[in-house]
C-alpha cells in the first residue's frame, strides 16, 4: 500500500490540500474539515500547555529553596491548583484524541471526514469556552484547593472562584463526550472496504477505548462539579458534614472518573507508540490482538479501582482491599502492552530517528511511573505514601514521561503528513534529548523525596530536602527548554521545512497512502484495505 | 465544508440531506442513531452519579428518608408520571407518522406532546411551590416537624431539587428540541425517505421519560407503607 | 429506507401497561412489605424502562452495537452504585478474629 515518494511527485505547494483550499479567517473558524479543526486544537492546547507549564515553573522556582519565601502558602495553593486543573483537563484530556486522533483517525480508516464533522467543531468551540472560564478563574485570582477539590474546603470554606473553574472544566467535559462520541461513531460506521476491526491500526484501537472511557466517565465529573457548584452557591448540603453529609462522597464520585481520566491520558499515547515501534522496528507489530485487547481491558478496568485514592479518607477497609486488588490487575493489559512493543523491536531493523527515541523513552519512563503505581497500590504502603512526592512523582512518570513523549513522538511522526514539511532531525534529536534528561533530573528525585517523606502542596519543607528539591527545580528549567526546542524548530520547518513525500518513513497504515499535506477529502479514490495491519517486512523500504 | 443540503451520489439521483461525507442515506441515519444512544448512554452517567448519592445516603438515613412521606405530592407526582407517559405514546406516534409521510398527524403529535411537557412543568412548578411554602427548601429557612431528622432530611431535600431540576431541565431542552422539529415539519423537511431529526429527538424524549420512570418511586413512593 | 414501523395498536397496548404499572406501584407502596418495598418499586420501574427502551425507543430493531451501548449504560451505573455501597455498608464491619 505504501510507497516511497517518487522522483517526480508533483510539490505540495502545487496541488490543492486542505491547508490552501480556502484562506481567510472564516474558512478555519467556520470548518468543518477534521484536519483543519485538528490544527485548531493543537494551537489551543499548545497555549494551554505553555500556561500550565509557567505554573509549574512559578512552583519549581519556590521549591528551590527550604523556606517558603517567594509566594504565601496561599498562592503557592492557587499555583499547584492552577498546574492540575490546566494539565489535566486542559491539556492532556484533550491532547492526542484532539490533534492527533481528529487528523488521523478518518485517514487511518479510510474516511473523507468523521461521522459528526459539525460537532466537531462544536467540540472545539466548547473547549475555548471552558477554557476561557478557567482562564478567567486565574485572572480573577485563582483557586486554592487543589486539582481534585475536596469538600468540605471547596464547597464551604475556600474563597476563591471555584465556580467558574468548575464550570470550565464542567463545560471541556462536553468537548471531550463529543469527541469521544464522534470517534466510537466513526469507528464504526465508516470504515473503508477491507478495513475490519482485525485490520484497524491500533491508534484506532486505543482511541476507540480512550472514546468509551470519555462516553462512560466524564458525565460523572460532570454532575460532581455541578453539586460542587450547587452546595457553593446555594448552600445546599450534599457533602456538608453538618447536616449529615458525607465528604467521602465527593471523593467517590470525583475519583470515579478522574482515575478513568488518566487512562484516557494514556491510551492515545500507548496508540502512538503502537504506530512508531513498528515502523521503526521495520517489523509487524508482536501479538496485535493482544495489544488491541488490552487498550478495551484498560478501558473497562479502569472503572473499577478508583477507591485506591481514598485509601486513607475513612473508606472501608474491605472496599479497599478489593480497590487494592483490581488496581493491580489493571497492571497487567499495561504490562502486556510493553511487553508486546518490546518484542516488536527483538530481531528488527531499529533506525532511531525522532519519533523513535521519543518512544523509547516512553516505554522506560512509563514503565518506571507503571511500577511505581503498584507500589502505591498496595495498602500498607500507600498509608506511607500517600500525599508525598512519591506520588507526585509517579504520575508525572506516566503523565509527562509517558503521555508527553507519545504526544511529541507522535506530532514528529506525523508532522510531514500534517504539515507537508519535514523537521530538522539533528535540532530534533536534541530536543528529545534535552526532554529526557530535563525530565529525569526533575522527577526522579522526587520518588526519593517522596520515600523521605516529604509532602506534597506545600510551599516550604524541612531543610534536608533542599538538595533534591534544587536537582529537580534544575531539571525543571533544562525541561522548559527541551519543550521551547520543538516547538520553535517545528515552527520554522513550516516556512523553511524540506517538502515531505507522501511517505517520508516508509510507514504502513492509509494514511501514509495519500498526500502529504492530505486533500480536503482525504483520498482521491475510495482507499480498499487490502492486506492486514503492520505489513512491515515485506517489501524493503528505502528510510532517510 | 458546510454540508451539502444535496449531494450527487455517483449513478444516483439527487439524494437530498445526504451529507458528502456519507456514502448513502442509511448509512447516515445508523450513524445518527448510534450517535444518539451513545450520548443517551452519557445522560445514564449524569444521572446516575445523582442516583449514586441519592443510593448512599438513603442507606445511611433511611428513617429521614421515609420521614419525608409527609411532605411530598405523591399524587402529584404519580400525575407527572402518567403525564410523561402519555407524551412518549404522542411521540412515538409522531415518529410513526413521519415514517408514514403523514404531515398533519406529525405537526398534531409533536404538538401535544410539547403540551403535555408544558403540563409536567407546571405541576412541577406546583411542586417547588408547595416546597417553599412549607420551608423545605434547603438552606432557605429550612424547617422540618420531625426533629430527629432535622439534618439528614435536608439531605434528602437537596437530592430532590437536584435530580427533579436537572430533570426539569432536560426536559425544557427536549420541549426546545420539540419546538424546532415542528418548524421543520411544518416546512416539509421529512418524508418516509429522511425523518431522522424525528427519530434521535423522540430517542431523547423516551430518556428522559426513563429517569422520570425511576424518579417517582425513589422521591415519591419512600416508606408509604410505614404507619403514621 | 427499511425500518420495520411498529403498529398503533402495539404502541397504545404498552401505554396502557406503562399507565396500569404506574397505578400499580403507586397502589403497592401502601402495603408493607418490609424490605421488599424498594425491591418491588424498582423492579416494577425497571420493566416500564424496559417497555419504553424496547418497544417505544425500537431498542429491538437496533443494530447489535447500539444495543451493546445500552446494556453497558446500565452495567456501568450499576457499577457505580454496587461499589459505592460496598464502601458505606461495610465500613461498620468488624475484623472477625485474627486474619492468619
Amino acid at each position: 500500500m505504501s510507497t516511497v515518494a517518487a522522483v517526480h511527485e508533483p510539490r505540495a505547494e502545487e496541488r490543492e490540500n486542505y491547508l490552501n483550499a480556502n484562506y481567510g479567517w472564516k474558512s478555519w473558524l467556520f470548518t468543518t474539515d477534521h484536519k483543519r479543526i485538528a490544527i485548531l486544537y493543537i494551537v489551543s492546547i499548545t497555549l494551554f500547555f505553555f500556561i500550565g507549564g509557567f505554573f509549574a515553573l512559578l512552583m519549581r522556582l519556590e521549591l528551590a529553596t527550604p523556606q517558603g519565601d517567594l509566594v504565601s502558602s496561599d498562592t503557592y495553593n492557587k499555583l499547584f491548583t492552577m498546574h492540575g486543573i490546566i494539565m489535566v483537563f486542559f491539556f492532556l484530556v484533550p491532547s492526542i484524541p484532539a490533534t492527533l486522533g481528529n487528523f488521523l483517525i478518518p485517514l487511518m480508516v479510510g474516511a473523507k471526514d468523521l461521522a459528526f464533522p459539525r460537532i466537531n467543531l462544536l467540540s472545539w468551540y466548547i473547549y475555548i469556552i471552558g477554557g476561557i472560564f478557567a482562564i478567567s478563574a486565574i485572572a480573577m485570582g485563582g483557586v486554592d484547593t487543589g486539582w481534585t477539590f475536596y469538600t468540605p474546603f471547596s464547597s464551604t470554606y475556600s474563597t476563591t472562584f471555584v465556580v467558574a473553574a468548575a464550570a470550565g472544566i464542567f463545560i471541556a467535559g462536553f468537548s471531550s463526550i463529543l469527541t469521544g462520541l464522534n470517534f466510537i461513531v466513526t469507528i464504526h460506521k465508516m470504515r473503508a472496504p477491507g478495513m475490519t476491526w482485525g485490520r484497524l491500526p491500533l491508534f484506532v484501537w486505543s482511541h476507540y477505548a480512550t472514546s468509551l472511557i470519555q462516553i462512560l466517565g466524564t458525565p460523572v465529573i460532570a454532575i460532581t462539579l455541578a453539586l460542587l457548584g450547587l452546595e457553593r452557591i446555594f448552600h445546599i448540603g450534599i457533602f456538608d458534614p453538618s447536616i449529615g453529609g458525607d465528604p467521602i462522597l465527593f471523593q467517590h464520585l470525583f475519583w470515579f472518573y478522574s482515575h478513568p481520566a488518566v487512562y484516557i491520558m494514556i491510551l492515545p499515547g500507548m496508540g502512538v507508540i503502537s504506530e512508531i515501534v513498528p515502523c521503526f522496528s521495520r517489523k509487524r507489530i508482536f501479538g496485535y490482538n493482544f495489544v488491541a485487547a488490552s487498550s478495551i481491558a484498560i478501558a473497562v478496568l479502569g472503572f473499577l479501582v478508583w477507591g485506591h485514592h481514598l485509601f486513607v479518607t475513612g473508606q472501608s477497609m474491605y472496599a479497599s482491599l478489593m480497590f487494592s486488588i483490581l488496581s493491580m490487575v489493571v497492571a497487567v493489559p499495561s504490562a502486556i502492552k510493553v511487553f508486546n512493543w518490546t518484542a516488536t523491536m527483538w530481531r528488527g531493523s531499529i533506525s532511531y530517528q525522532t519519533p523513535m527515541l521519543y518512544a523509547f523513552g516512553f516505554i522506560g519512563l512509563f514503565t518506571i511511573g507503571g511500577l511505581t503505581g503498584v507500589f502505591l497500590a498496595t495498602l500498607p504502603i500507600d498509608v506511607h505514601l500517600t500525599d508525598t512526592y512519591f506520588v507526585i512523582a509517579h504520575f508525572h512518570y506516566v503523565m509527562v514521561g509517558g503521555m508527553v513523549m507519545a504526544y511529541l513522538g507522535g506530532m514528529h511522526f506525523w508532522w510531514p503528513k500534517i504539515t507537508g514539511k519535514l523537521y530538522p532531525e539533528g535540532w530534533a534529536k536534541f530536543g528529545a534529548l534535552i526532554v529526557f534528561v530535563g525530565f529525569n533530573l526533575t522527577f526522579f528525585p522526587q520518588f526519593i523525596l517522596g520515600y523521605q517523606g516529604m509532602p506534597r502542596r506545600y510551599h516550604a519543607y524541612a531543610p534536608e530536602f533542599q538538595v533534591l528539591n534544587v536537582m529537580s527545580s534544575a531539571g525543571a528549567s533544562i525541561l522548559g527548554v527541551g519543550y521551547l526546542i520543538p516547538f520553535i524548530y517545528l515552527l520554522w520547518s513550516l516556512k523553511y521545512g524540506k517538502p515531505a513525500g507522501k511517505n517520508p518513513f516508509g510507514a504502513k497504515g492509509l494514511e501514509w497512502t495519500t498526500y502529504s499535506p492530505p486533500p480536503t477529502f482525504n483520498f482521491d479514490e475510495q482507499p480498499v484495505m487490502r492486506e492486514e495491519a503492520y505489513a512491515y517486512g515485506e517489501k524493503e523500504e528505502v528510510v532517510g | 465544508m458546510a454540508d451539502a443540503q444535496t449531494t450527487i451520489v455517483e449513478g444516483h439521483e439527487e439524494i437530498p440531506h445526504l451529507q458528502h461525507h456519507f456514502d448513502d442515506p442509511e448509512q447516515q441515519f445508523n450513524s445518527s442513531q448510534m450517535g444518539m444512544w451513545v450520548f443517551l448512554l452519557t445522560e445514564i452517567m449524569f444521572f446516575g452519579g445523582m442516583f449514586g448519592a441519592y443510593t448512599v445516603y438513603r442507606a445511611m438515613y433511611p428513617g429521614a428518608f421515609a420521614s419525608t412521606r409527609h411532605h411530598m405530592d405523591t399524587a402529584l407526582g404519580a400525575i407527572n408520571t402518567m403525564v410523561l407517559l402519555c407524551s412518549s405514546l404522542t411521540m412515538v406516534l409522531a415518529v410513526r407518522s413521519a415514517q408514514l409521510g403523514r404531515k398533519k398527524p406529525l405537526l398534531s403529535f409533536i404538538g401535544i406532546t410539547v403540551f403535555f411537557g408544558l403540563i409536567f412543568l407546571f405541576i412541577k412548578g406546583l411542586e417547588y411551590y408547595h416546597k417553599y411554602v412549607e420551608h423545605l427548601i434547603p438552606g432557605y429557612g429550612f424547617q422540618y416537624p420531625q426533629q430527629a431528622y432535622f439534618h439528614p432530611a435536608q439531605i434528602l431535600f437537596c437530592l430532590y431539587f437536584v435530580m427533579t431540576g436537572f430533570h426539569a431541565l432536560h426536559m425544557i431542552i427536549g420541549i426546545g428540541l420539540m419546538t424546532w422539529l415542528f418548524i421543520k415539519a411544518k416546512n416539509d423537511t421529512f418524508t418516509p425517505e429522511y425523518y431522522t431529526p424525528v427519530e434521535i429527538c423522540g430517542l431523547y424524549w423516551h430518556f428522559v421519560d426513563i429517569v422520570w420512570i425511576f424518579l417517582f418511586p425513589l422521591l415519591y413512593l419512600i416508606g408509604l407503607h410505614l404507619p403514621g | 429506507m427499511h425500518h420495520p414501523i411498529t403498529s398503533l395498536k402495539t404502541y397504545v397496548l404498552v401505554w396502557a401497561a406503562l399507565i396500569v404499572l404506574t397505578g400499580t406501584t403507586w397502589g403497592v407502596a401502601y402495603i408493607d412489605m418490609g424490605p421488599f418495598n424498594i425491591v418491588v418499586a424498582i423492579t416494577i420501574a425497571v420493566v416500564k424502562m424496559m417497555l419504553v427502551a424496547v418497544i417505544f425507543m425500537n431498542a429491538r430493531h437496533l443494530d447489535h452495537v447500539s444495543k451493546l451501548f445500552a446494556a453497558a449504560g446500565l452495567f456501568w451505573l450499576l457499577i457505580l452504585l454496587v461499589f459505592f455501597l460496598s464502601d458505606y455498608l461495610s465500613r461498620d464491619w468488624q475484623p472477625i478474629g485474627k486474619m492468619w
